[in-house]
């Protein structure tokens, strides 16, 4: 028995530096790969047998950051995802399918077309944009039927399908040339990430990240219900408006940053579900690093792959994600 | 003694539509205590309101002499513990995580568990037979051993009051009684206040001290069951045609439901003379 008590806590940071160790190995491999300088080139550079500044260059400006960026990003979407998959009770919650992103984006691109720095402008009308849609989302999906993963899904889709043409709509009629990017950044969009941007990107999440991890227990005892957590001294109101401003603070921030990479909220809660068990104080910790990792390898597929030049990494997590998504559509109808 | 819930003057209504309309009772510590009436006739919403599920902010319930609404949440989970009508069927942890989730309330933030918590674990387990199933993942019981779960939960907040909205409608007859047998063996071993709402008048005749039958958000009657369940109550409130009679196990009321076919037969006999 006496071994029992920190039982949790030692399985908490088992699992913690389990994944965080896949997360380093992934960015480790990200680092070395790229169009120069890689392998072999790479390795001797970084072992210090030879010299080579204009590979140094590529590392620390360009390829550090890109990787750091996705493994932001990959943590805040997987993240995400276990927090609305939690809060609304339904397994096929995630940020991008919720629209939430979408409507960030639509935040980001008024806010770009309205001329403002990227940050903190930027975020901000991206912040805003995924708080409407959050509240029209809650609001179409109303309080009674909101349990129903179909009316959820359902006005998630029609949300989505409106931002993407109110962007567009924007994009089309302003051809500002600002925006000349703008389908490349739609489809996730990791290539122009520079490091003060990781920086403050990264001081944001944390606090955001901590204060759901403080929140992971309530968020299982929601799982009983409402009636029942509310009886076991959870303050739903507190906990639920907390949870879901957080989410969409961190989830719109990253959008701003690297545009809409789809699924990755959906793909990493339910493989380390599939695992680890359904404790989200467990699971918390293991879709920040594991949510990384994944994004990380994501991208460096999407570097990889093309013959030449490469494709936005948005495009690898939608092709990867979208298929598990209609098998759980599949099964959790059954 | 402070009893141990007192309702008094309480009237609730949804959105202009009147629910409860100045209902006043108490019940004892260590009673069993349990509320009938017809559908519609307010009971889960006075029992939301005694569970702090619904606020209202006057004439709310007093838990032990003391406003519940002055209690803190977790200080009210460590008095008090409800098993609503409905629990969750695709509740993904196991039974021993499950009633261990029932210690919250007298943990920190993350619910770190402590030997002692462990042990009120266990003892919960045993004391609602679910202890052999400790390990198997509660979507996966059947709705009387689920119900007996998450009764083993609400032991671990080793409350004073336990209140429950229907525990035994979905149960078989076997169920129903271990149930029933559960929740007075938890009132005379723990000294436990039950109150739980039923439909089942025959139940409870067999198992509660003290009977409140509502009407139309009204206090009909309040008292020991042979009081409350006579047939000239029962018949204006459940509008049918009812036998009462005394239990052959015992000295309570035994309510049996009359077919229209009796009736005709019966008035028939009657009229023929």
């Amino acid at each position: 028995m006496n071994d029992r008590a920190p039982s949790l806590m030692r399985r908490v940071l088992a699992v913690s530096m389990l994944t965080a160790l896949i997360l380093a190995v992934s960015i480790v491999l990200g680092i070395s790969l790229g169009s120069t300088g890689a392998g072999a080139d790479f390795w001797s550079w970084a072992l210090g047998k030879s010299k080579d500044p204009v590979l140094e260059a590529i590392v620390w400006n360009i390829r550090l950051p890109r990787v750091m960026m996705a493994a932001l990003v990959g943590a805040v979407l997987s993240l995400g995802g276990l927090v609305f998959q939690a809060l609304l009770r339904n397994p096929l919650a995630e940020p991008y399918i919720l629209g939430i992103s979408g409507g960030s984006a639509v935040g980001a691109i008024i806010g770009i077309l309205m001329g403002l720095s990227r940050f903190p402008g930027v975020s901000i009308t991206a912040f805003a944009g995924s708080m409407a849609t959050l509240a029209l989302i809650l609001m179409l999906a109303s309080e009674r039927s909101i349990l129903k993963k179909d009316s959820l899904l359902l006005s998630g889709v029609m949300v989505n399908a409106f931002c993407t043409a109110v962007i567009m709509f924007l994009v089309s009629m302003t051809q500002d040339s600002r925006l000349h990017n703008i389908i490349y950044w739609l489809m996730g969009d990791l290539a122009s990430a520079d490091i003060s941007q990781v920086r403050i990107i990264g001081l944001i999440v944390l606090p955001c990240v901590a204060l759901i991890f403080g929140l992971s227990h309530a968020m299982n005892l929601l799982l009983m219900g409402k009636e029942m957590a509310r009886t076991m001294g959870v303050n739903i109101a507190v906990v639920t408006l907390t949870l879901l401003t957080v989410t969409s603070l961190m989830v719109s921030v990253t959008v701003s940053a690297c545009g809409l990479l789809g699924f990755v909220g959906l793909v990493i809660p339910h493989l380390l579900r599939l695992i680890l068990g359904p404790d989200h104080r467990v699971l918390a910790p293991a879709c920040i690093f594991g949510g990384g990792a994944y994004m990380v390898l994501c991208d460096v597929l999407a570097r990889v792959l093309p013959q030449q030049g490469e494709m936005p990494a948005g495009v690898i997590t939608a092709m990867i994600g979208a298929p598990l998504f209609v098998f759980l559509l599949k099964r959790s109808g059954s | 003694m402070t009893d141990a819930l007192t309702i008094s003057n309480l009237s609730y209504d949804y959105a202009g539509t009147p629910v409860l309309a100045d209902v006043s009772f108490s019940t004892a510590q260590g009673e069993f205590f349990i509320i009938i009436g017809p559908n519609g006739s307010g009971k889960t919403t006075l029992m939301k309101i005694m569970a702090g599920v619904l606020r209202c902010p006057d004439h709310g319930p007093l838990i032990f002499g003391k406003a519940l609404n002055r209690y803190g949440r977790k200080e009210l989970a460590r008095c008090l513990a409800f098993v609503p009508q409905s629990i969750p069927a695709d509740f993904p942890f196991t039974v021993r995580e499950a009633a261990l989730m029932g210690r919250s309330p007298h943990q920190g933030i993350l619910g770190l568990e402590r030997d002692r918590d462990m042990e009120i674990v266990e003892q919960a387990m045993d004391f609602t037979e679910v202890r052999h199933l400790a390990d198997r993942r509660i979507d996966q019981l059947s709705g009387g051993e689920r119900q007996r779960v998450f009764i083993a939960r609400a032991i671990c907040q080793e409350p004073k009051i336990m209140l429950l909205d229907e525990p035994t409608a979905s149960l078989d007859l076997s169920h129903q009684a271990r149930l029933m047998d559960l929740l007075d063996k938890l009132k005379r071993d723990r000294g436990v206040t039950v109150v739980m709402v039923s439909h089942d008048l025959n139940l409870a005749a067999m198992y509660a001290d003290r009977l409140l039958l509502l009407r139309a958000g009204k206090v009909v009657r309040i008292g020991p069951p042979d009081q409350v369940l006579t047939f000239g109550a029962l018949e204006p409130v459940y509008g049918c045609t009812l036998l009462v009679d005394v239990s052959p196990l015992g000295n309570f009321p035994r309510i049996t439901l009359v077919p229209e076919r009796f009736k005709t037969l019966n008035s028939g006999g009657g009229t023929s003379k």
